[in-house]
């Protein structure tokens, strides 16, 4: 951005929106907005207290291991799409149905059948993120010039070698892609599961800190989720940075 | 037309150890499109063979049965005397488009054959060096593909298939991706480098000066559906200097009588 001739660096609308946020915290414009600084105070508070560490740790390690189940199955079913014309109409349909629908209203149900506690967590995050990593995945394939598969059975590949030495490898810059946009819906299916049914983990939190109009507290927690989100999503980008050279040179 | 042999497609019985690769009554369908029509060729061992034609006369598909890439409709193709299904390790290819692994450094690239045949890293680098620097990229190892031209690239391409010590070599138009100027040094390279390696080649190409200038032995194909049209052996000297050759009478003559049966193809 440049303005009266002057280069502004990116940081700088950041910074302007918290010093607005500030002046119309410290002026009380609005009771659910206080000041910014208060909310940073609170934040570090708010990372020391015990409920706040077990329900980030319960929420995380759940979120990793559904993130893994999804990665995993994912891939497979991608896979499993684009080299088999016959697995692509039975799964298709489906793998299109679940990554456009609204699954939210699915995380009450979940809930039933999986009680209150990681589990829930796990299945949300793996069905919300499995879909896009899977048509991402068959996009990568699709992708692939057929010289590339010819080439590895023309030296002699086995069927794993060609999947683990070339196809994956080949495919592996829209698995990033799609990695990180399952990702991105798995935070976003956690905070929604979680807040639908508010008693567990930060779900929990996030209710008691909006009904008691602890809006300190309640905006320190979603910076927090702000944050975790964002350094999520930019760790993967770095790795898709970092495969994008031959995805705009290949084929 | 002299130099054009009379009985083209031999017959099945002469399996011959002299011609490492048959090809027997071979037909393609596409579908309801007829590819080729009941192919016969031979081709000596040692020896550049180029299958050449206007586009549509399935010289490709030819090459790439023989490679094992494509499954015949009907036929088979022989190698040293035996039926063939499938690629193997006495073919290997080198690819129009390359078909390196754009995240592979050119030394994994040319060692992947050996790669893919588990032989030990410290030796198959070994040997990929030396044909690295046969094809003139010493210096290049641990360049990516993308840092390379075009020209470049081929050459990995070719190193790749030089370094698996397979007889027959299967080139799909592997020069039509690389600029002119760098062609006819690439032609230069090879006909050099092969000559030190007593090769089987088999060459797709559709020019017809790339045909001549490279070949013992030129199979030209008539199109819709594939059929061979005639065989012609040019007969020209490769002892003397790549200029010579492309001023010899026998070179001039042969381009000429090829681009004369080939033009009535054209619209």
């Amino acid at each position: 951005m440049r303005l009266f001739g002057f280069q502004i660096p990116p940081v700088f609308s950041l910074l302007f929106w918290i010093a607005l946020w500030e002046i119309a915290g410290q002026y009380e414009l609005a009771f659910i907005l206080p000041p910014f600084s208060d909310v940073v105070s609170e934040l570090f508070i708010l990372i020391q207290r015990a409920d706040f560490q077990d329900a980030a740790m319960l929420t995380f390690r759940a979120f990793v291991i559904g993130m893994a189940i999804s990665i995993v199955l994912g891939i497979f079913i991608g896979f499993a799409m684009g080299s088999s014309r016959m697995a692509n109409s039975v799964l298709g349909m489906w793998v299109n149905i679940f990554a456009s629908a609204p699954l939210s209203s699915l995380v009450p149900i979940l809930m039933l059948l999986f009680g209150l506690g990681q589990t829930t967590i796990i299945v949300t995050v793996v069905l919300f993120s499995t879909w896009i990593i899977a048509l991402d995945t068959y996009a990568g394939v699709n992708h692939i010039s057929p010289s590339m598969s010819e080439m590895g059975r023309s030296f002699g590949a086995t069927r794993r070698q060609l999947l683990t030495k070339v196809l994956f490898w080949a495919a592996l810059p829209e698995i990033l892609a799609g990695v990180r946009m399952g990702l991105i819906r798995a935070v976003k299916g956690i905070v929604i599961g979680q807040l639908l049914v508010s008693v567990v983990a930060l779900g929990r939190l996030f209710r008691t800190f909006s009904d008691n109009f602890q809006f300190e507290q309640f905006w320190a927690l979603t910076i927090i989720l702000f944050i975790f989100a964002l350094t999520f999503s930019s760790a993967i980008g770095w790795l898709e940075n970092k495969v994008e050279y031959y995805a705009n040179t290949r084929g | 037309m002299s130099d054009v042999a009379t009985a083209a497609p031999l017959n099945p019985a002469s399996a011959t150890p002299e011609n490492i690769v048959e090809v027997r009554n071979i037909s393609k369908f596409y579908g309801s499109v007829h590819a080729l029509d009941k192919i016969n060729l031979s081709f000596p061992k040692g020896q550049m063979t180029t299958l050449l034609g206007p586009s549509g006369c399935g010289k490709t598909t030819l090459l790439k049965i023989i490679a094992g890439l494509l499954e015949p409709s009907d036929g088979e193709v022989l190698i040293n005397g035996k039926v063939v299904n499938g690629p193997g390790p006495e073919r290997a290819f080198v690819f129009q488009d390359f078909a390196l692994l754009p995240w592979a450094t050119v030394l994994r690239n040319v060692a992947f054959g050996m790669e893919l045949a588990k032989v030990p890293k410290a030796e198959r680098e070994d040997k990929a060096r030396h044909y690295i620097n046969e094809v003139g990229l010493s210096g290049f190892e641990d360049k990516y593909p993308h840092e390379l031209s075009g020209g470049m690239r081929q050459r990995v391409g070719l190193a790749r298939a030089m370094v698996v010590k397979a007889d027959v070599l299967l080139m799909d138009e592997p020069f039509s991706a690389v600029d002119e100027q760098n062609r006819r040094k690439f032609q230069e390279d090879l006909l050099h480098l092969l000559a030190a390696e007593n090769k089987t080649v088999i060459f797709v190409t559709h020019s017809i000066e790339e045909a001549v200038y490279v070949s013992d032995q030129i199979v030209l194909l008539s199109p819709r559906p594939g059929q061979i049209h005639s065989i012609i052996r040019p007969e020209i000297s490769r002892d003397t200097s790549p200029d010579d050759i492309r001023r010899d009478k026998k070179y001039l003559d042969a381009v000429e009588n090829i681009w004369t049966d080939l033009r009535k193809y054209l619209d």
